[in-house]
């Protein structure tokens, strides 16, 4: 059919964080490296990125990297993996410093060291108090850090192809991967990436939710390509999410308004958080938070015509407060929400933020799927980092700064296990099946030739309500039961989808269209494996399963499209050298 | 058709506040605009992500004068008062 084939030694899906520091290790290597990017490498969701990232660099105070790890196995309500997080907390100090030489502009101490800040959750001595592990350059990290990787990457004239768009895997009848389909946005046309590495750095799938603080571009396509490629995804059911999002438009607004004085209220103006929790009231953790906020909401205390969401009540602060110490919140509530902080209440809601599942690899980013009785079994030629990836470090509940610091240690050693494994393997690539690119041309003949379907916005607003209102921060089991049967109908229209401008030329519908295949499969998988999951930990809250069940339920769970079956791995106990860490309540 | 669907790509940014203002920008106001606009506004969307979010919400102002009338128009874009 003469699809143009492009052939290299490794193919980088993604130009965040994650895909630039890989590409940065093949590169080096002398790899021929092709990096597939939808927009411009520094425009990536990484941006957003302000809080800064974790290393225990002990530059203020004394500071362990096995503190670090008890935090990340705490925090993950020991669902995370110990091996994979031992390994990335060791290694966060030579990241760190890597990236520092790069030119990354940190904040700084008098004496030139690297500046750092307690966040929430990162403590010394095993959880004893507070530590200053979070390194930042302003409230701007992810901007820096996008920068300095990607000049680094010009350097070493990594090939970027900037506004491409993978569509799917390519896979032989092993099982091996060999590249993947991708489109040029700029002509439409479609090619074939040979090669014998494929590495997914993607990033997040946080559309999928009606509020999300996500830019518009994180739609899981990673997830989608690996689902539908006939891998599984794990964890999926695991979204964190922050209690205040502004309602309808999803933008973060930061914990430090309800440390200044702001407080949430209901439809009857009540401060309700006094009621969940009496000492620390709206500066409650952000779990208990987010559920008291959803509580309030699905037992009719809502606000607004649809009572379906609060009020974030800043109005009885001196307005000098607002602007002096609040700065950007003024702004982004009138921008956001058409009120003015100094005289009306914020509406806000549990908003999601931040995948912890995805697609599942050892600590070396190498993907795994079990296969012959093997849970660990490796994928050949698949690789994967960042947060389309499940190492596991977070597990069930992601900590504030751990998630660039995983980007930055898991897109490094998915890079050295593509230069190694490409070391042992011949010269020329393996033999592309007949039919590599059928698959995808398929997908989008259908959607060229799609008569009396529905429009691209509409089906995506039906999964985003869905998701919000049936799988959200609290899981009731009649909702979630009804949610399955909702995103399995909406799957189906997803698959009759039309657009109505059929040209080749820098089509976006056609391209939010071919999202909307990845974000339904995201989407399917995180619904399902909510409803499969019997217990509460971490960011999974179930209303009639309330407390967290080892005995049962201590295992990853593994999603698949075919048969939309759900399977499960164990989760690793064993860390690289040090003891395990115990199974214990998680409280702070 | 394909020049107004490639500046609304760029308007996909990596912060959503920038996808929600650009995006209400592109459906309220970009078809009408003049030429001249046109070029300015593109030239707006090069700014990095940080440096524009400053400029719209009117945290700082441009030093590129080419740019400082397209930008009160974006600044100008009636906010949206949440759904309900
Ligand atoms: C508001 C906000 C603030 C945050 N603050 C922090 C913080 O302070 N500290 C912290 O540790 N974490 C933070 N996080 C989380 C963190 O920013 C993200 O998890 C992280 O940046 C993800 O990086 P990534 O490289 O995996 O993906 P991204 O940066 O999202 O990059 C994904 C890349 O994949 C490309 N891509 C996707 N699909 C395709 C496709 N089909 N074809 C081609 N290319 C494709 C995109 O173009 C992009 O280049 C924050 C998140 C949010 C939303």
């Amino acid at each position: 059919m003469g699809i143009p084939v492009r052939t290299f030694d490794a193919v980088v899906v993604g130009a965040g964080g994650a895909g630039l520091r890989a590409a940065l290790q093949l590169a080096e290597a002398d790899l021929r490296v092709a990096v597939l990017t939808k927009v411009f490498p520094t425009r990536s969701h990484t941006v957003a990125a302000q809080g800064g990232v974790a290393a225990s660099l002990g530059n203020s105070e004394e500071d362990h990297w096995h503190w670090h790890m008890y935090d990340t196995v705490k925090g993950s309500d020991w669902l995370g993996d110990q091996d994979a997080i031992e390994f990335m907390c060791r290694k966060a100090n030579e990241v760190v410093i890597e990236l520092e030489h790069f030119g990354m502009p940190f904040d700084r101490t008098e004496s030139g060291k690297i500046y750092q800040r307690p966040f929430g959750g990162h403590m010394s001595n095993f959880g004893e108090k507070p530590v200053s592990r979070a390194c930042a350059a302003a409230d701007r990290t992810g901007h820096a850090m996008l920068h300095a990787l990607y000049q680094r990457n010009v350097r070493v004239h990594t090939q970027f192809f900037v506004e491409w768009m993978a569509l799917d895997l390519i896979r032989d009848a092993e099982g091996a991967v060999l590249g993947v389909t991708a489109m040029e946005m700029e002509t439409g046309e479609v090619c074939i990436f040979q090669s014998k590495a494929t590495l997914f750095a993607t990033g997040g799938s946080g559309r999928m939710y009606y509020s999300s603080t996500n830019a518009f571009i994180n739609t899981g396509d990673g997830l989608g390509m690996t689902a539908r490629a006939g891998l599984p995804i794990q964890d999926m059911e695991f979204f964190q999410f922050h209690p205040t999002g502004v309602y309808g438009a999803g933008i973060l607004i930061t914990e430090g308004v309800r440390g200044e004085g702001g407080v949430l209220r209901n439809a009857s103006g009540e401060r309700f958080m006094e009621r969940y929790a009496p000492n620390a009231k709206d500066l409650a953790s952000r779990d208990v938070v987010s559920r008291a906020m959803a509580t309030e909401i699905k037992e009719g205390r809502g606000c607004g015509p649809n009572k379906d969401h609060v009020l974030l009540d800043l109005s009885h602060l001196d307005p000098k407060v607002i602007m002096q110490r609040l700065p950007g919140i003024r702004e982004i509530s009138m921008q956001f929400a058409g009120a003015d902080p100094i005289k009306e209440p914020i509406p806000v809601v549990p908003t999601a933020h931040y995948q912890m599942g995805g697609i599942p690899t050892n600590y070396t980013g190498r993907v795994v799927a079990p296969r012959n009785g093997n849970p660990d079994a490796v994928v050949p030629g698949f690789y994967a980092a960042g947060e389309c990836a499940c190492a596991s470090v977070h597990g069930a509940n992601r900590l504030g700064t751990n998630s660039l610091l995983d980007l930055l240690v898991f897109g490094k050693a998915a890079g050295e296990s593509v230069v190694e494994d490409i070391k042992a393997l011949p010269k020329s690539p393996k033999d592309l099946p007949k039919d590599a690119a059928d698959y995808s041309l398929a997908r989008l003949a259908r959607l060229d030739g799609q008569a009396n379907g529905e429009g691209v916005h509409e089906v995506q607003l039906a999964l985003r309500r869905a998701m919000q209102d049936h799988c959200g921060v609290f899981r009731f089991p009649d909702m979630l039961k009804q949610g399955v049967d909702k995103i399995m109908e909406v799957a189906g229209r997803v698959g009759r989808t039309e657009i109505k401008d059929k040209s080749k030329v820098f089509n976006t519908a056609r391209i939010e269209a071919l999202e909307l295949d990845n974000l339904v499969e995201a989407a399917k998988a995180t619904m399902v494996c909510a409803a499969t999951r019997q217990e509460s930990r971490g960011a999974q809250a179930r209303e009639d399963f309330p407390e967290r069940d080892d005995a049962n339920w201590l295992k990853h769970t593994l999603w698949y499209r075919d048969g939309n079956r759900v399977d499960f791995r164990p989760v690793h106990l064993k860390p690289l050298t040090v003891e395990t860490i115990e199974l214990k309540k998680r409280v702070y | 058709m394909s020049e107004i669907d490639r500046v609304r790509w760029h308007c996909r940014r990596g912060m959503l506040e920038l996808d929600l203002v650009l995006s209400r920008f592109m459906d309220a106001v970009y078809g009408a605009l003049a030429e001249s606009d046109r070029v300015a506004f593109s030239k707006l969307l090069e700014y990095p992500d940080n440096d524009l979010w400053d400029l719209v919400s009117a945290r700082a102002e441009p030093e590129d004068l080419d740019v400082f009338e397209i930008l009160k128009q974006v600044r100008a874009v009636a906010p949206k008062r949440a759904a309900g």
